[in-house]
């Protein structure tokens, strides 16, 4: 299944100017609790699906309080550099809306 | 302990806030008005233009409730990171409008103003000294990043606005100020728990951004007691839920649990959010850190030339079918034109249809759009930075142009390749910066790089 079926946030936004932070925020416990189980968002399947490579991936974490996986990446260019394209890198989070989920 | 209650007007002053929200928001007897103004969100060109993201006459409308209120309540307005960045242009702007509105209302008061400013010489000595800490991922600082840098400040903790509380301030103007800071300085002042009162001060931060549904243009209250606090909205039409808050602790932050800021660590590995009622959210169990020795933040800027640039567009699929061909065509023109007479310049062109959002990541981050359906039309954003304006006017203009009557394979409309929505066609930007610092240096003492100053402001 796509990850927008069974999230009811996925977001984008800066973390500073060099990192863009990635939210998912699941529909329910038991989704989220599969997710963190099967280890569905990971680095290697996140770089994939941005064509990064895996090293600029620098965390995933799966934040209990909300059932929330949050992902964080080294920003392409620093913001607002030469070729920028989301100053406030709030509108990267399309790709992630279709990325497949095996739970 | 009796609790001491914060009350959090909008998400950035400037963006505004329902008079209902604020006067209830007032009938809760808050002990003070904090109000966040600024961010690096916006990017680097604020802090080294000293211009403001935010318009003055939207900051005048928050302020002209928000300072009155608060006088006559007898309590206290912090402001943090005024006027958008902080720096010494930023504050001037700001304190132009107090004055302002001092003057129209009739008001005086005593004003405390932080500046945030930190000098060149500082910075490059401390950089000799080994006191200074990249902030991976961004890379490691030159001295002549220091150099090159017109704008460079420091991020304040709670310690200068606490000062300036116990100055009596009945307004408070700071520099870069970390953003929870300005809601919790005058809980830790009176000895509320910091890493409780900081937490509090990172969701009121942006105000109604923390409920559901979230906005960034609606008040938000907060209460810090002895072992808790907790948030509630000031409007029928929203409401604080579990979801909301603790979702809030992840916004704009690398890890959610461990949340660096001034003079140490946020620690969010035991706190609890607990729905108190229909939409009041309390928690439980943050707790802060502190470092040794103590850090500051720094952000600087340096210039990276004048920027010009184009909107135009294309609907002709036969062109669309082979831009990338063209484009590259097109630069090649530019470059065989003027390289070598003209100094550095950069040409990029931004084409909205096919990448245009997720530019930044290479070939596209999003498969799934160039195979599902193809867009029936391209807008271009020609983008040129050179070392002077005349520079990238030229660069820009012939770049346009090339592209317009470019003699494309098969092509069939010969009367001109794009559409363009404006005349002028081509828009001058002005100087344009580039973030050249963004790390910690070392500084024991938390009030040294942050000077306040008292005045009175009105009759």
């Amino acid at each position: 299944m796509k990850l927008i079926e069974i999230a009811d946030v996925i977001r984008s936004k800066n973390s500073g100017p060099y990192e863009i932070t990635f939210d998912v925020i699941f529909k329910t416990r038991e989704l989220y609790e599969r997710v963190c189980e099967k280890n569905a968002i990971n680095k290697e399947n996140f770089a994939k699906l941005y064509n990064i490579p895996v090293k600029n991936v620098m965390e995933v974490v799966h934040f209990d309080p909300v059932g929330a996986v949050k992902v964080t990446i080294i920003r392409p260019i620093p913001s607002g550099a030469f070729g920028e394209s989301d100053v406030y890198g709030a509108q990267q989070h399309a790709p992630l809306m279709g990325m497949d989920i095996d739970i | 302990m009796k609790e001491l209650c914060i009350l959090s007007p909008t998400a950035i002053l400037g963006y505004g806030f329902p008079e209902a929200s604020f006067i209830e928001g007032m009938k809760h007897k808050p002990d003070v008005i904090a109000v966040d103004a600024g961010s690096t969100d916006p990017g680097p060109y604020y802090l080294g233009a000293g211009l403001s993201f935010t318009d003055h006459n939207a900051v005048m409308r928050d302020l002209s409730f928000m300072i009155p209120a608060a006088l006559e309540a007898k309590i206290p307005v912090i402001i943090g990171t005024a006027g958008g960045s902080g720096a010494k242009p930023h504050l001037d702007w700001q304190v132009d409008i107090i004055e302002e509105l001092a003057k129209t209302k009739n008001l005086s008061f005593k004003m405390a103003v932080i500046s945030s400013d930190v000098s060149q010489e500082t910075v490059l000595t401390k950089l000799k000294e080994g006191k200074i800490l990249p902030l991976h991922p961004a890379p490691e600082l030159k001295e002549q990043d220091i150099i090159d840098s017109v704008q460079i400040v420091g991020q304040m903790g709670v310690e200068p606005i606490i000062y300036a509380l116990e100055e009596g301030a009945d307004v408070i103007v700071a520099g870069r100020a970390y953003d929870p800071a300005v809601f919790a300085a005058l809980a830790v002042k009176n000895g509320y728990d910091r890493g409780l009162s900081t937490h509090l001060g990172k969701i009121l931060e942006c105000a109604a951004i923390a409920a559901s549904p979230g906005s960034g243009s609606d008040c938000m209250i907060g209460w810090v007691g002895e072992d808790y606090f907790r948030v509630d909205t000031l409007s029928s039409a929203r409401k604080c839920t579990v979801k909301s808050v603790a979702a809030h602790t992840l916004y704009e932050k690398t890890n959610p649990y461990i949340l660096p800021g001034p003079g140490g660590v946020l620690n969010l590995t035991n706190t609890v959010f607990t729905q108190e009622t229909d939409s009041a959210v309390k928690v439980t169990g943050s707790v802060f850190e502190p470092s040794n020795p103590n850090y500051v933040k720094l952000e600087g800027v340096k210039s990276a030339g004048f920027r010009t640039v184009s909107i135009c567009a294309t609907a002709d699929p036969v062109m669309m079918n082979q831009i990338d061909n063209i484009i590259a065509a097109v630069k090649d023109r530019v470059k065989s034109n003027f390289a070598g007479s003209i100094g550095d310049f950069k040409l990029d062109f931004k084409i909205y249809g096919r990448n245009g959002v997720m530019g930044i990541f290479e070939a596209g981050g999003f498969p799934q759009a160039n195979q599902d359906s193809k867009p029936h039309e391209f807008c271009f954003i020609i983008d040129a930075v050179a070392p002077t304006q005349e520079a990238a006017n030229t660069i820009c203009s012939f770049a346009r142009s090339t592209l317009l009557h470019y003699g494309y394979e098969g092509r069939i409309s010969t009367a001109g390749n794009l559409a363009f929505p404006f005349s002028p066609s081509d828009f001058k930007v002005g100087e344009v910066f580039e973030f050249s610092i963004y790390h910690l240096m070392e500084a024991p003492e938390p009030l040294e790089h942050f000077k306040v100053e008292i005045r009175r402001c009105g009759k």
